[in-house]
């Protein structure tokens, strides 16, 4: 590892996607308004007294499967260019680390993230009133590493796309079931055993059992650091995979 | 097969590169098919034959992203592809890999980063291929001509002790391939060792020696003087047509031979 090299990559990934205003509007307003959505489509529900909004379970899920999402897409289109214009190839030429350009990209992605759930966290929290027991800070936290988690597996599956279509189409294979079976729609003790299991191995799952952590304790939970340790962990062996999928010598 | 002697190096000089029964196979195609010849350094090596010829393969050798399927590639003395080549060997290649997103001086100043240069670095680089006034544009906004030129300097920032060029001066206006050449026989004067390919043969007159490929074979390594004159043409053109069909007929007589020797 080299720092200069990875907060080179870091800055030039940023300076790319600084020109690119729809991206830059995909990261940042995109998400506040699709909770803005969340949070009218429950606005006239009736509830028992002392019942917890609908709004304040789910838009809390989409604060962290939002970041996922986007990074997700951003990254896997990112690093697919790379491959495919000859840059990668080029940079691998040079005396740059496998670790110093896929940590320089989860670093630029990741600063991007926080920005993101800064933002749809305050309009959660400030303009819909989000109520959970838990600090925003840990809701932050959750949503970084998730990004992150997006980052990570967008850099790996670009290594198994020729072209930007074939990328979009990871989105159904690999984002919508961890979407579906995370606990968002079902409760996940509320599965059938087979779809339970799946379930318990993805890593949004994890990320979903965090924040339901956050919101029914005002303290940082045990449970909730394991969970954060899992994804980090999962973060990092998504990496590890996709550095052997960076191949200075091909035939 | 026919290789000529005066146009290899003196036994004294350490080549900059040097290939040893080189093979490359991709798939059941057989893009290089034993090549033997050594590079002199600080000069101007053009790589010349038609396209498919194995031109791009064998620069991928030399930089050391190409598995080998036999036989070695030595650069500068240490196997190609080892890692403290890396600094050394600087390479373009023919579709120009840069950013588009990105201003000149952002590609150059990122590829720079990797070698630790410098501001200066950056900016010098950039100047030296003629885009020191459209440093700060994006590089998609340039003209394919320009845009060749900032990969190009994303190589010189480095001031490699090789640089490996495929192609450079295709899509260039005269007046700007005549720039480039004298920039590479300066760059080559001050000790840069430097492998050009093309196919266009009137190039070959700017290089101290040539390589002639043809189908993953080395037909010759010879000076362009030696060209014109095996090939009895002042024309470079015609005299290398004229060593294909020469080296065509013997080559099938010695096909079976050259087999054996590499």
């Amino acid at each position: 590892m080299n720092p200069r090299m990875m907060l080179a990559t870091t800055g030039r990934v940023l300076d790319q996607l600084r020109h690119d205003h729809r991206s830059v509007a995909l990261i940042l307003v995109v998400p506040a308004l699709l909770l803005t959505a969340v949070y009218y489509l429950f606005e006239n529900e009736t509830l028992p007294p002392g019942f917890p909004r609908t709004f304040d379970r789910v838009g809390l899920m989409m604060l962290a499967i939002f970041p996922f999402v986007v990074m997700f897409l951003v990254t896997s289109i990112t690093m697919l260019r790379e491959r495919t214009s000859g840059t990668l190839e080029r940079l691998l030429t040079t005396p740059i680390h496998k670790a110093d350009l896929l940590f320089g990209y989860a670093f630029a992605f990741s600063i991007m993230a926080a920005l993101q759930s800064l933002v749809a966290t305050a309009v959660a929290y400030w303009i819909f009133n989000l109520d959970i027991k838990g600090g925003p800070g840990y809701v932050v936290l959750i949503a970084v590493i998730n990004a992150v988690l997006g980052v990570a597996l967008g850099l790996l599956c670009s290594a198994f796309a020729r072209t930007e279509f074939q990328a979009v189409q990871f989105m159904p294979v690999v984002v919508v079931p961890q979407i579906l079976l995370c606990g968002l729609f079902v409760a996940r003790e509320h599965m059938n055993s087979v779809l339970e299991s799946i379930s318990n191995v993805l890593p949004l799952t994890f990320s979903v059992d965090a924040l339901q952590q956050i919101a029914d304790h005002t303290e940082a939970t045990q449970a909730m650091w394991q969970d954060a340790g899992v994804m980090a962990a999962i973060v990092v062996g998504v990496l590890v995979l996709a550095s052997f999928t960076l191949r200075r010598r091909t035939s | 097969m026919s290789r000529s002697a005066p146009g290899s190096i003196s036994p004294d000089v350490r080549p900059a590169v040097m290939a040893e029964g080189l093979h490359v196979t991709r798939g059941r195609k057989k893009i290089l098919r034993g090549l033997d010849f050594a590079m002199e350094p600080g000069k101007i090596t053009g790589l010349l034959g038609p396209s498919g010829s194995g031109k791009t393969t064998l620069m991928r050798c030399i930089v050391g992203v190409q598995r080998l399927t036999a036989g070695s590639v030595d650069v500068l003395g240490r196997p190609a592809g080892t890692p403290s080549l890396r600094h050394d060997v600087g390479y373009v290649t023919q579709a120009p890999s840069v950013y588009p997103d990105l201003s000149v001086e952002a590609n150059v100043r990122y590829f720079g980063a990797m070698h630790g240069a410098t501001a200066a670095d950056t900016a010098e680089a950039i100047a030296a291929v003629g885009l020191g006034n459209l440093a700060r544009q994006k590089t998609a906004q340039l003209s394919g001509g320009e845009f060749s030129r900032v990969s190009l300097a994303c190589a010189l920032v480095s001031h490699p002790k090789l640089l490996v060029l495929d192609e450079p001066t295709v899509g260039l206006d005269p007046v700007l391939r005549a720039e480039l050449w004298e920039r590479f026989a300066a760059m080559a004067g001050s000790g840069t060792t430097l492998l050009v390919s093309s196919h266009v043969m009137e190039e070959a007159s700017h290089c101290s020696s040539l390589l002639l490929l043809r189908d993953g074979l080395l037909l010759a390594q010879l000076t362009p003087a030696e060209l014109s004159e095996r090939g009895h043409s002042n024309d470079l053109e015609q005299a290398f047509l004229h060593i294909i069909q020469e080296t065509a007929v013997s080559n099938r007589r010695n096909a079976n031979e050259s087999q054996v020797a590499s």
